[in-house]
């Protein structure tokens, strides 16, 4: 296939359809993400480096045999793999037999309890995968944060370089990426959209405890509200909404608030992302506390560095000069 | 003919791994490469999810008015025989986060080595570097 | 808070990194970032003598301890789980120390290399690569691990691309590494997701003493296979190392010094834990012959290697290649899988990570001066920066393994095991390796001593002391490291004792 356009589109989709059979398979939370995040924003990177390189490729020249030999002992080497593993759907298999009980029934006997504090067993969230992302393995999901910051100072690194900082996204604004504002259908239907989605965003902000969603889907979709306008009304209107150096601090503020969540968790007695020593309510019949009061604040985290991240990442590829 | 009913859901996941393990080592266009990462890395999730996967079962998300059977776990809701495994889903959050951390990086570069060489093909690379 | 150092070590740095984002003045960002690194050392400095058994280690006194601690409040396996061993907070200190020496060396050598806005940038992802780095050698958790390397990884990534100031080929190196590295850690993600199907946890004890009894043998085999070829991706050993000498080589100097000192170093240690650990040697020594195959690739590497390095230009890539064989002679050392052995390829993590980072921010003096790094332009330099040159020739001394320098130490330790299992063969190899170090060591020597300068007219002068210090202290340490093992052979040993299951 010759047309890199076409290749990404097509990879789009099997995203989606990827998505689709997550959805079957039971695993809604990884279904949406998937969707956002491989259908939607990874598309929407690609599209935007063609758009800079160029979206045709030549014919290729290079030998098939070794690759292909290489692959198929790979797939082989795994199908081999396969003989002894669990069957499909098999609720005997060891996975489904060791931690999940727990997890499920929410009483695992935790350290805190045995030190005496005054606790409450488990989580109690009703989204099982939310309370383990965001409790009982709250650690890995700081490092997936640390992983989005990363990204971003690594696009910031790599493609902010040459110009000053200053003068860079200073230029963005005086260059006018051509925006779409003359076509009436998508101004008018942009408009409408954006605030449901943004709303939409917020919802899956904070209803990630008893459905699926979470910070992470949620930063997602509002960044994908912002890219919306962006593309509809070009870069200097949305500059004047998002302003980069706002942006950036709001990169950094995401992933202090979740480690400083840790800190003041260590600071209160417990262990670091110890939820269950935030017990004191900070604001009776406002804000939960405890066990809730932690998973809103670190998902809150994620969501404002996702968010952020992704903005980050789309100034500065759509900034970026086009080749003549 | 049990052996294939039980695992053929590995094997789809397998042919769909080695498809994009193919284009990434196969294909010369350095977006091509990312495509083909891309592809790998999502069949890897599907195979964790299809591990997760217990027959009969429901999303591991409780509802409401859930109730629990005498040694504490919680009842599935009418018409389901169990839960399926939440732990799979967790860790496949934090590696589709990772996987288009990466994504984001190498299309950065990708557009960094556009500009400074003229093209995107891994031969043309070569060539270019060879005469320097 | 002493309680907490397991975790401070690691969001000490961790949150460092984000502050360097908010504070962004130049010199403000590098010594606060600077302070934070030593500030992680001091850290790792005092997890060891928690850790390290009493009085030195005499037998008969109690074994090293090992610290635990329950990230979340939440107990081992549900939640995630900190476990420090002894092998642990040796690669804890070698990777702390590293980091706070070659930041303290880098502003002079960032100014002459990055544009000065980005300095900030260059802090918080160096930080962030050193949280990842750290985090894995801390962790007891496989998915964990994971998450941190790819920390690691995207960070070295970004590092690396900032050398396409000097030259665009950082750009392609970058990128090749991205793709090796990212298959690597995708073979890795299939070998976790394996070994989570078999055993149900992700606790790295529990999952070693649950194999046993639900490992179905085959599936067991492919997933030691995946974990072992995703790993050695990201080692660089011989023959998945084709992304090393060019990441080596177009990476600013800071840069090379902090990743070529630090990431293969942990790469190793997790092919240790994934060996020793979860698969437990009798699987992988006595089921598989895997230690033949593992010597044959380190033997292979390390001839294969020091050859091509014979024969670059560009010295940093010379010495990118010396890399490749030196990570065979750690790998080499695994594979005798006696005390001895195992001593020599921990003990070399520690002798190498010195020597190679003394000879890269050595090079990044040369850099500094010169604004090349090519062995024609080298001509003459020893008479005009005598300083720097000295401490690249007691490195080079340290490559080949000359006593007195810890080179030497590790070849001792290396040539002992493979004589205890009378394999004169390989003794013989490992000296003969050492010859040809010599051949492209005293290249660089010669040239630098003996021949001309290749412009007079060019004022060249001593690096700036700031500059020399920490190249002293890394050579200084690879010295003492020579003549006193107490320290890194005798931690060695223990850490080698330890994943042999040997009570003393």
């Amino acid at each position: 296939m010759r047309s890199l356009w076409a290749a990404v589109m097509l990879t789009g989709i099997y995203s989606f359809l990827g998505a689709s059979w997550m959805l079957i398979l039971d695993a809604p939370d990884v279904a949406f993400t998937e969707a956002a995040v491989g259908a939607g924003l990874s598309t929407v990177l690609m599209l935007s480096t063609l758009a800079l390189t160029g979206t045709t490729m030549k014919k290729q020249a290079t030998s098939t045999l070794l690759p292909l030999v290489v692959v198929s002992l790979t797939g082989l080497a795994l199908i081999y793999g396969t003989a002894d593993m669990p069957y499909f759907g098999d609720p005997t298999a060891p996975a489904h037999q060791h931690l999940m009980p727990e997890f499920m029934a929410d009483t695992v006997p935790s350290i805190h309890e045995a030190a005496g504090h005054h606790a409450e067993t488990g989580v109690g969230v009703d989204n099982v995968v939310t309370a383990v992302l965001a409790s009982y393995r709250g650690y890995d999901t700081l490092g997936e944060t640390v992983v989005i910051l990363t990204a971003g100072i690594g696009v910031l690194l790599i493609l902010g370089g040459e110009k000053r900082f200053s003068s860079f996204f200073a230029d963005l604004s005086l260059r006018d990426v051509p925006s779409m504002r003359h076509r009436a259908i998508l101004r008018v239907a942009t408009k409408l959209l954006i605030p449901y989605i943004l709303l939409f965003a917020l919802y899956v902000q904070f209803h990630g405890d008893y459905g699926p969603g979470g910070g992470f889907q949620a930063g997602v979709i509002f960044a994908a509200a912002l890219i919306l306008y962006g593309l509809v009304f070009g870069l200097r209107a949305t500059l004047k909404v998002a302003p980069p150096s706002v942006v950036e601090t709001l990169v950094a503020l995401g992933v202090l608030l979740y480690a400083g969540t840790g800190v003041a968790t260590m600071l209160l007695g417990g262990n670091f992302l110890d939820y269950s020593v935030l017990e004191h309510p900070l604001l009776p019949g406002v804000l939960p506390h405890g066990q809730h009061l932690g998973i809103l604040l670190v998902e809150l985290g994620v969501g404002i560095t996702v968010a952020a991240v992704m903005i980050t990442i789309f100034f500065a590829f759509v900034g970026r000069e086009h080749p003549r | 003919m049990n052996t294939v009913l039980g695992l053929y859901n590995y094997w789809i996941v397998i042919f769909l791994m080695m498809t994009g393990f193919y284009v990434v080592i196969a294909q010369g266009n350095l977006v091509k490469k990312v495509i083909g990462l891309n592809i790998f890395q999502i069949s890897v999730f599907l195979l964790y999810i299809t591990i997760g996967k217990v027959r009969g079962g429901t999303a591991p998300i409780l509802p409401e008015d859930v109730t629990y059977s005498p040694d504490g776990l919680p009842i599935p809701p009418q018409g389901f025989d169990g839960w399926s495994n939440p732990l799979p889903s967790v860790l496949i959050l934090t590696a589709i986060v990772v996987g288009v951390a990466t994504t984001a990086v190498a299309l950065a570069l990708i557009v960094r080595i556009g500009e400074a060489y003229g093209t995107i093909e891994e031969d043309e690379i070569l060539a270019l570097d060879l005469e320097e | 808070m002493e309680q907490h150092l397991p975790i401070l070590q690691i969001i000490v740095p961790l949150i460092a990194a984000p502050l360097c984002l908010l504070l962004r003045q130049r010199t403000l960002v590098l010594g606060f970032a600077i302070c934070v690194c030593w500030a992680t050392f001091a850290m790792a400095v005092m997890l060891l003598l928690r850790v390290a058994p009493a009085n030195g280690g005499d037998p008969g006194f109690p074994m090293a301890t090992v610290i635990t601690y329950q990230l979340g409040g939440w107990m081992a396996p549900w939640g995630i789980e900190y476990r420090i061993d002894i092998l642990s907070v040796f690669v804890l200190l070698i990777v702390s120390g590293i980091g706070a020496t070659v930041l303290t060396y880098a502003p002079l050598s960032l100014s002459r290399e990055i544009d000065r806005d980005q300095h900030y940038l260059f802090c918080a992802a160096y930080l962030l690569c050193l949280t990842g780095l750290l985090g894995i050698a801390i962790t007891g958790d496989l998915f964990n691990l994971f998450v941190f390397l790819e920390i690691s990884a995207l960070s070295s990534y970004a590092l690396i691309s900032l050398g396409a100031n000097q030259s665009r080929k950082a750009l392609t190196a970058a990128f090749q590494y991205l793709v090796m590295g990212t298959i690597g850690a995708t073979f890795i993600l299939i070998g976790i997701g394996l070994m989570y199907q078999m055993t149900g946890t992700l606790n790295m004890t529990d999952m070693a003493a649950r194999l046993d009894t639900f490992g179905g043998t085959r599936t067991v085999l492919v997933t030691f296979a995946f974990l072992t070829v995703g790993i050695s991706l990201k080692m660089a050993l011989f023959p998945l190392h084709l992304w090393l000498p060019g990441a080596y080589a177009y990476a600013p100097s800071v840069a090379t010094a902090f990743l070529a000192a630090t990431a293969t170093k942990v790469s190793v240690y997790i092919l240790l834990r994934f060996i020793f650990t979860l698969f437990k040697p009798q699987f992988a020594f006595e089921m598989l012959n895997f230690d033949l195959g593992l010597m044959a690739l380190a033997i292979l590497g390390i001839f294969a290697a020091s050859t091509i390095a014979i024969f670059q230009t560009n010295i940093k890539r010379m010495l990118a290649y010396s890399s490749v064989a030196q990570i065979g002679y750690m790998v080499l050392g695994i594979s005798f899988a006696t005390v001895t052995g195992l001593t020599a390829g921990i003990v070399h993590l520690l002798n190498h990570a010195l020597i190679k980072g003394g000879l890269f921010l050595a090079m990044g003096c040369i850099a500094l001066r010169l604004g090349s790094v090519e062995l024609e332009d080298m001509r003459g330099i020893g008479r005009r920066m005598p300083m720097t040159m000295f401490a690249w020739v007691l490195g080079g001394l340290g490559l080949v393994g000359v006593p007195v320098t810890a080179g030497f130490i590790s070849k001792w330790y290396l040539i002992s095991a493979a004589l205890e299992k009378g394999w004169w063969p390989v003794a013989a190899l490992v000296l003969l390796s050492s010859l040809l170090a010599l051949v492209y060591v005293w290249r660089v020597v010669e040239t630098a001593y003996f021949d001309s300068p290749a412009d007079p007219q060019l004022d060249v002068a001593e690096a700036p002391l700031a500059m020399l210090i920490p190249v002293y202290v890394l050579i200084g340490a690879s010295l003492f490291f020579g003549l006193s093992t107490s320290l890194s052979a005798n931690v060695a040993r223990y850490a080698a004792e330890m994943l042999l299951g040997v009570t003393s």
